[in-house]
């Protein structure tokens, strides 16, 4: 038997018409299970779509996202969105239209060789043959072979063109989020969180709740207010005055990644290498609990009618929500629909699936009318589960070189990836009988990796020991945040290597160039450090500081490396940013660079100023005010360059540029300061203590 | 009670019971999505409307104090500034941006080519998650240069 080559989102929707449709008035429909959050990832799909179907850009509608119409593509998460979604498409799209020459020439008794497409209709030596896609008509429901070839990269239109993206237009008109979303007779549900992981509901003001025009429900401790409308929901929900009792307890100190170290864990040693004899030197650096900070808050409708519960959400993932939801409620799958819409940026694992389980537990408990759940701000802010913190401790061997000759990372941390577990969901929690707590495992590098995602230098480093702890039980919820460890992972690599290059007295740039080997990565490097015309002014000092950063995104996706220039006196401000980054085929240059931009202001931003604060009850981080963001007045001048390497695959851009960003202020900090700052945020009150 | 403004150039009634918001009275009353929900503590600058053409958070302002006056939203704000945005591909989800629109609109009426200083202070207070400033601001400028 043949191995099945296919790309795995293929092989799991293994028909041609799991993934397109023709429709009437020549239209195309496309069906994917990756979903937009920004990202572009809607308007690349189309392109690629497109460009091997020989069709124009405004023939296409999309459906993704939907557990009746779409495929079953796993999580839009890690980047991955155009080397999977699109590769299959394109498979899909180059199958269809060779299905269709074909038929095609038996019609005409021609050789299919003398047939091409234009924007759908076949022709033959540029003359119209009367046939075109919908009126050949070929069904589609057939299984995918993969044998259709690709077009070479010479044959694209689209593919590689700033093609403007195709959701913005209606998102500035009013439009385009499930928050704007009106189903005839929707109420409007509040939930009551709890402050504590595991606490128990021992009172709750009813009759203020009724006052408010609201009513109560309540299943084991999860309770929640029931409004005519929003206003009346946030009204009551106020007014609620719940009171909790035990749960897991919190203290200040525990929002310091310092303060998992040592914490009952579970250990896995990924690599393990015999040590060199020589200079040992050592650092740990961390980072706190981040938190996505979603500018909308999350927001669900659910609706039961007594048989089938239909789910409108924002999660990245609708059939892994479906398995969960089906095993909250207890209805089989197949009683559940849940249908994705458009929501504000999330960056990971926010509170999207969190609303999403809280609405359809409220749908069955009032079946009937559609129930919108929407969160308030602090519930954002406390509820949601974070970024975790994380404690990343490098130890090395010099070598007579003044270069690593052994390297001994561990890792303390948080879970990175609580996706997947029902017990982690909020609602889950609250109500009676709550699941047991799940072990985390950290997934294993070599597959991208959590808390190990980026650990392991992209240099030419010998004798690699690798150790994570994960955390079992942490002061708060904690899941997926963009980048998951590599952020804080290249920011202790590369401030590291940069205290090396400095006892060896070498540039570091230099010294980062002898332990490189990769071509790609060198390219990224050299280009960056030459746009920021590194040679001449790397030392820095007097308050002024060049810094750079490199890495490759889980080590196997696109390359990126920034410099960074700040000033600092009693704080940091950022002056100017260069990026250089690879990420092989670019499906949408503007689109690549948009996404570059994006992850090096988020990544800076998380870099000086953020931390999820903690208390005795739990996160206090609860507004803006109490968890600042980079705003206008601090965003520097940023120029990113996107190297072609040729006719290479496409990789996923959207998180390669935070890990290196934060290294590189990190570095740019350290040669403007005289001295280095290891935990992150690099405050004002950290600069104080450094100097 | 009742309260009568001009809402994006027409004259309209509305309820309005002491405490109820403008963000709900346009929103939920008048369906106008535009005007976005983001911290409701007037933190975040989502909800942004012109109110005789100054800056507000439509999430701290009390519907019933508007008799008389004219309310700009997102939805109606000038066309070029629109565009704009649209030719610079400032966004990417793009929950912010009505918000930004606004406040670009506010800024522009009294500074018709605002140079990048102008623009930072005038949107300062207005956050984006996924950094999309840079893009923002060259929107911005891109419309002051129309002018
Ligand atoms: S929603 Fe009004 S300022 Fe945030
Ligand atoms: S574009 Fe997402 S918050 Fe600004």
């Amino acid at each position: 038997m043949i191995a099945n080559t296919l790309p795995k989102s293929l092989q799991d929707n293994p028909r041609l018409d799991q993934w397109l449709a023709f429709r009437p008035g020549g239209a195309v429909h496309l069906k994917v299970g990756k979903i937009e959050i920004g990202q572009g990832i809607a308007t690349a799909l189309a392109q690629i779509a497109a460009d091997e179907l020989d069709i124009s850009l405004s023939r296409l509608a999309l459906t993704a996202g939907d557990t009746d119409a779409a495929p079953d593509e796993g999580m839009t998460t890690g980047s991955m969105s155009v080397e999977m979604s699109g590769g299959s498409l394109r498979i899909v799209c180059a199958e269809v239209r060779a299905l269709m020459l074909a038929e095609a020439a038996t019609r005409l008794g021609r050789p299919a060789a003398g047939l091409a497409v234009e924007d759908g209709a076949i022709t033959e030596n540029g003359a119209p043959t009367g046939l075109d896609y919908w009126s050949l008509a070929v069904p589609l429901d057939r299984a995918i072979t993969g044998a259709a070839p690709l077009k070479p990269r010479a044959a694209h239109r689209l593919i590689g063109t700033d093609v403007k993206r195709l959701d913005l237009p209606a998102k500035l008109n009013g439009a385009g989020f499930l928050h704007d979303m009106v189903l005839p007779g929707m109420v409007h549900g509040r939930v009551l969180h709890p402050p504590l992981i595991g606490a128990r509901l021992i009172g709750v003001d009813e009759a203020a709740i009724a006052r408010a025009g609201a009513s109560f429900l309540r299943r084991g401790d999860f309770a929640a207010v029931l409004a005519p409308n929003e206003a009346a929901a946030r009204a009551a929900h106020a007014a609620a005055r719940p009171e909790w009792q035990g749960g897991r307890p919190v203290t200040h100190d525990m929002g310091e990644a310092a303060h998992l170290v040592g914490q009952p864990a579970i250990h896995a040693r990924f690599r393990e290498a015999p040590r060199a004899e020589g200079e040992r030197v050592s650092a740990t650096f961390s980072r706190p609990y981040i938190s996505h900070g979603t500018l909308g808050p999350s927001v669900a409708i659910a609706q039961y009618d007594g048989a089938h519960l239909t789910i409108w959400s924002h999660t990245q993932g609708v059939y892994l929500l479906r398995r969960h939801l089906a095993a909250l409620i207890g209805l089989p799958e197949t009683a559940i629909s849940v249908r994705h819409a458009q929501g504000s940026g999330c960056y990971g694992h926010n509170g999207a699936d969190d609303a999403a389980a809280e609405a359809a537990l409220l749908a069955t408990l009032r079946p009937g009318p559609p129930i919108r759940v929407m969160w308030g701000r602090a519930d954002e802010f406390t509820h949601e589960p974070a970024g975790t913190a994380m404690s990343v401790t490098i130890e090395a061997t010099l070598g007579a070189d003044g270069l690593p000759a052994d390297w001994v990372t561990t890792i303390w941390s948080a879970p990175h990836v609580a996706r997947s577990h029902l017990a982690c969901m909020l609602a889950a929690q609250s109500l009676p009988d709550p699941r047991p707590d799940p072990e985390h495992h950290d997934p294993h590098p070599d597959g991208g990796g959590g808390a190990s995602r980026n650990a392991i230098p992209l240099y030419d480093i010998p004798n690699l020991t690798l150790d994570v702890h994960i955390v079992q039980r942490p002061p708060i919820r904690t899941s997926a945040l963009r980048g998951l460890g590599a952020l804080p992972n290249i920011f202790a690599i590369e401030s590291f290597l940069d205290d090396l290059a400095a006892r060896a007295g070498i540039d570091p740039l230099d010294y980062r160039l002898r332990l490189l080997s990769d071509p790609r990565a060198r390219d990224v490097l050299i280009t960056a450090a030459a746009m920021a015309n590194w040679s001449g002014r790397w030392r820095g000092g007097e308050g002024r500081g060049l810094g750079l950063g490199l890495g490759r995104y889980k080590n196997r996706s696109a390359y990126a490396a920034v410099v960074v220039e700040v000033e600092v006196d009693t704080e940091v401000r950022l002056r100017r940013i260069w990026c250089a980054a690879d990420g092989g085929l670019v499906i949408n240059p503007d689109g690549a660079r948009n996404q570059l931009e994006g992850g090096i202001i988020q990544a800076a931003s998380m870099t000086l100023k953020e931390a999820v604060r903690l208390g005795p009850d739990g996160i206090s981080s609860r507004s803006w005010a109490d968890y600042p963001i980079l705003r206008f007045s601090e965003i520097p001048e940023i120029t990113t360059t996107l190297l072609d390497p040729g006719d290479v695959p496409p990789l996923g851009m959207g998180e390669c540029t935070m890990g290196p960003t934060a290294a590189a202020i990190g570095n740019a900090v350290a040669h403007a300061l005289g001295t280095r700052i290891r935990d992150m945020p690099l405050t004002r009150e950290r600069i104080a203590a450094a100097l | 009670m009742a309260v009568a403004f001009t809402l994006n150039g027409a004259a309209i009634t509305v309820p309005a019971e002491p405490g109820d918001l403008l963000i709900d009275t346009l929103r939920t009353g008048c369906g106008l999505t535009g005007t976005r929900y983001g911290c409701g503590e007037e933190q975040c600058g989502a909800c942004l409307v012109l109110i005789d053409g100054a800056p507000a958070h439509a999430c701290g302002r009390e519907t019933a104090t508007l008799e008389g006056r004219a309310v700009t939203t997102a939805e109606a704000i000038p066309a070029a500034i629109r565009d704009a945005f649209l030719a610079e591909q400032a966004g990417q989800c793009g929950y912010c941006l009505s918000g930004m629109l606004v406040a670009a609109t506010a800024l522009l009426a009294r500074n018709p080519s605002p140079d990048r200083a102008a623009i930072v202070e005038a949107l300062d207070g207005n956050l984006c998650r996924c950094g999309s400033h840079p893009r923002i601001i060259a929107a911005i400028l891109r419309a002051g240069r129309a002018a």
